[in-house]
């Protein structure tokens, strides 16, 4: 076990300098003059004399060989120095702690309707083998699998906001977001729902959730299909086993020998595609945010991205990246302590 | 033919999700090939959709246009051509990306040893990047359009068939036809392609084939976006983007735009139900244990 997490933690800084490398020949790729614009307000860069222009360009190392080169971009990134970013209007590091509450949010409440009706379906459909319920369960998830998240995202638009006027898109209503920037409403958690609820203000925690449902609902849709499909598969698996058998001959209640027997076991695969899902829901954010028009780290990467912002780009990327790689450790080591099978091995 | 073969089709022919999903294809297929003679293309360029009126609020669906129009443009046409586009991206993509797959995972697999180390750490680099974030940011360095997509898709799309077929490769390696290969002075090259990779491509091929449809997805969802296909292109993904804006701006006025989003809607959703069960299907027959 502290061998097998000795070895996934050597591998992590290898990883993260290959992910360095990426990112950072990517930048190489665009040439020092327009990467100026990654690293100063494009709006002062025509005010600035050739010989200003040059001392930025040595500042940030723009002239140096590669190596060189490399080395302060990773010692400017790891400072936190990530440049200026266009499309947010400051500071890239400022636009990203801004706009990473919004995600983190929408994200973590998503987990949870993802989870429990993804593997609440899926049980249903293992224990109902080949009956009706587990064809339609079935059926459910090849469509929604087959569901891109932004058609479904749009058509939840159409039906909830343009037909129902329920579900509005964006963050806040106008009002809410006046109420969270004014000084009275004091920020504890930096996000919204919960600082709400702590100021007592219910109508703007109502508010904020009406906003959330309709992406949480998009975001989950997928995984649902997903999900859904890894448990049955596991549990039926699991129902052939002999210890199943056993526990059926000796006359126990079928109840108890899915709920205390199988549905333990089941759970283990589920974990460790559970584990990558969750990190999935926020490269997923992406889509969703910008079908919703919501503020986050997923639309500000898309926008920068089709706004060519170099800088903004760069540093979602890394962020991204980090998030995945910590977290499949997270999820391997988790893993690792639920399956003693694959601990001693 | 023979009697296996026989006996696997009668397989397929037997299972009905199988059947919808080689029809659904079918159909694709005959309006991809027929799309000249279905919409006529009006200029130099088929894949460009005709501005039929400078209006640019959505119409909806009439006998001239039967799907409606959105921003100027025909819906009906964007649809019948996207299938094209759908074809050639998911096809493009998946084969080219299978291939380097294949090269890496059987060298890695095959020499093993530090090639192996080395090829395995750069497969998990490229793994460490979400695929959907990969693909944005490379097309936006590479500068947008639909050519650029489809390369960045196919830089971060070959790590799953890679892992594939070394695992598969490190299994076939130590039986005894490939030990007999070897040590008869066969060249190395020689057995990976005459011995290792014809035992070990199914599973790749069923692999492949349910990528497509997901590929699919991406593509149009960096359409959707504004980084893929440019801005009349026929593609399902910048047909929806158009929707979504006419959406947003549309409080309360109930599902006055539904064409614009349920027509191309519907044929991406097929189109990528159909490759996941054909998929779904292959899997099943060619190898049992890995139904789910």
């Amino acid at each position: 076990m502290v061998a097998y997490i000795v070895r996934r933690l050597l591998l992590l800084p290898l990883i993260l300098f290959g992910i360095s490398l990426i990112v950072f020949g990517m930048i190489q790729s665009l040439g020092s003059d327009r990467l100026l614009a990654a690293y100063v307000n494009p709006g002062l860069l025509d005010k600035l004399t050739p010989n200003q222009l040059e001392k930025i360009k040595e500042k940030y190392g723009l002239k140096d060989p590669m190596v060189v080169r490399y080395v302060k971009w990773l010692k400017n990134t790891l400072s936190g120095d990530l440049g200026w970013s266009v499309v947010g209007k400051e500071p890239v590091k400022d636009a990203i702690l801004n706009r990473l509450p919004w995600t983190v949010e929408l994200a973590l409440y998503a987990i949870v309707p993802v989870v429990f009706v993804g593997v609440w379906l899926g049980m249903i459909a293992a224990v109902n083998r080949d009956k009706f319920i587990d064809h339609f369960v079935r059926i459910f998830a090849v469509v929604g699998w087959s569901f891109p998240d932004f058609v479904f995202g749009l058509l939840v638009l159409m039906v909830f906001y343009s037909v129902l006027g329920w579900f509005p898109p964006g963050n806040l209503s106008f009002w809410a977001d006046t109420v969270v920037k004014s000084p009275e409403f004091k920020r504890f958690t930096s996000l919204v729902t919960l600082d709400a609820l702590f100021n007592g203000r219910f109508d703007v925690f109502v508010d904020a959730m009406q906003h959330l449902i309709a992406p949480i609902l998009t975001l989950s849709w997928l995984w649902w299909a997903y999900l859904l499909r890894i448990t049955r598969s596991s549990m039926l698996e699991v129902l052939t086993k002999e210890y199943i058998r056993t526990a059926r001959a000796k006359g126990l209640a079928e109840n108890v020998v899915i709920n205390k027997h199988a549905r333990k076991n089941a759970m283990i695969p589920v974990i460790t595609v559970g584990g990558g899902m969750v990190i999935q829901l926020f490269a997923g954010t992406v889509i969703v945010e910008m079908v919703f028009n919501r503020t986050g780290m997923g639309s500000f990467t898309a926008t920068a991205a089709t706004q060519l912002d170099y800088a903004s780009i760069m540093a979602s990327t890394l962020f991204y990246s980090l998030i995945l790689v910590i977290g499949n450790l997270v999820i391997d080591i988790l893993y690792a302590a639920v399956d003693p099978r694959i601990r001693f091995s | 033919m023979r009697t296996e073969t026989k006996r696997m089709i009668k397989r397929l022919l037997r299972n009905p999700s199988a059947v919808l999903g080689f029809s659904l294809l079918i159909f694709f297929t005959v309006i991809a090939i027929g799309a000249p003679l279905i919409c006529p293309p009006q200029s130099y360029d088929p894949y460009m959709i005709p501005i039929v009126t400078w209006d640019k609020t959505p119409q909806p669906p009439s006998t001239e246009h039967p799907f409606g129009v959105i921003d100027g443009r025909d819906i009906f046409y964007g649809v019948i051509w996207g299938t094209r586009t759908a074809f050639k991206v998911g096809l493009i993509v998946t084969l080219t990306s299978t291939i380097i797959g294949l090269l890496i995972g059987s060298v890695a697999g095959y020499f093993g040893g530090w090639l192996d180390e080395i090829l395995m750490r750069i497969t998990d680099v490229f793994l460490s990047i979400p695929y959907i974030l990969a693909a944005i940011v490379v097309t936006a360095f590479l500068g947008m359009g639909l050519n650029k997509v489809m390369i960045s898709l196919i830089m971060f799309g070959w790590m799953a068939t890679a892992r594939l077929i070394r695992g598969n490769i490190l299994q076939v390696r130590e039986e005894q036809y490939v030990l007999a290969a070897r040590a008869l002075g066969v060249n190395d090259y020689l057995v990976i392609l005459k011995h290792v990779l014809p035992n070990t491509i199914f599973p790749v091929v069923i692999q492949a084939t349910m990528r497509i449809g997901s590929l699919v997805i991406t593509a149009a969802a960096l359409s959707f976006l504004g980084l893929g296909a440019p801005v009349g292109y026929a593609d399902w993904g910048s047909l929806l983007n158009f929707a979504r804006n006419w959406l947003l701006g549309a409080s309360g006025e109930a599902f006055k735009y539904w064409y614009a989003i349920v027509y191309p809607g519907v044929a991406m959703v097929l189109f990528v139900l159909a490759w996941n069960l054909v998929g779904d299907a292959l899997r099943d027959v060619f190898d049992p244990r890995l139904r789910g």
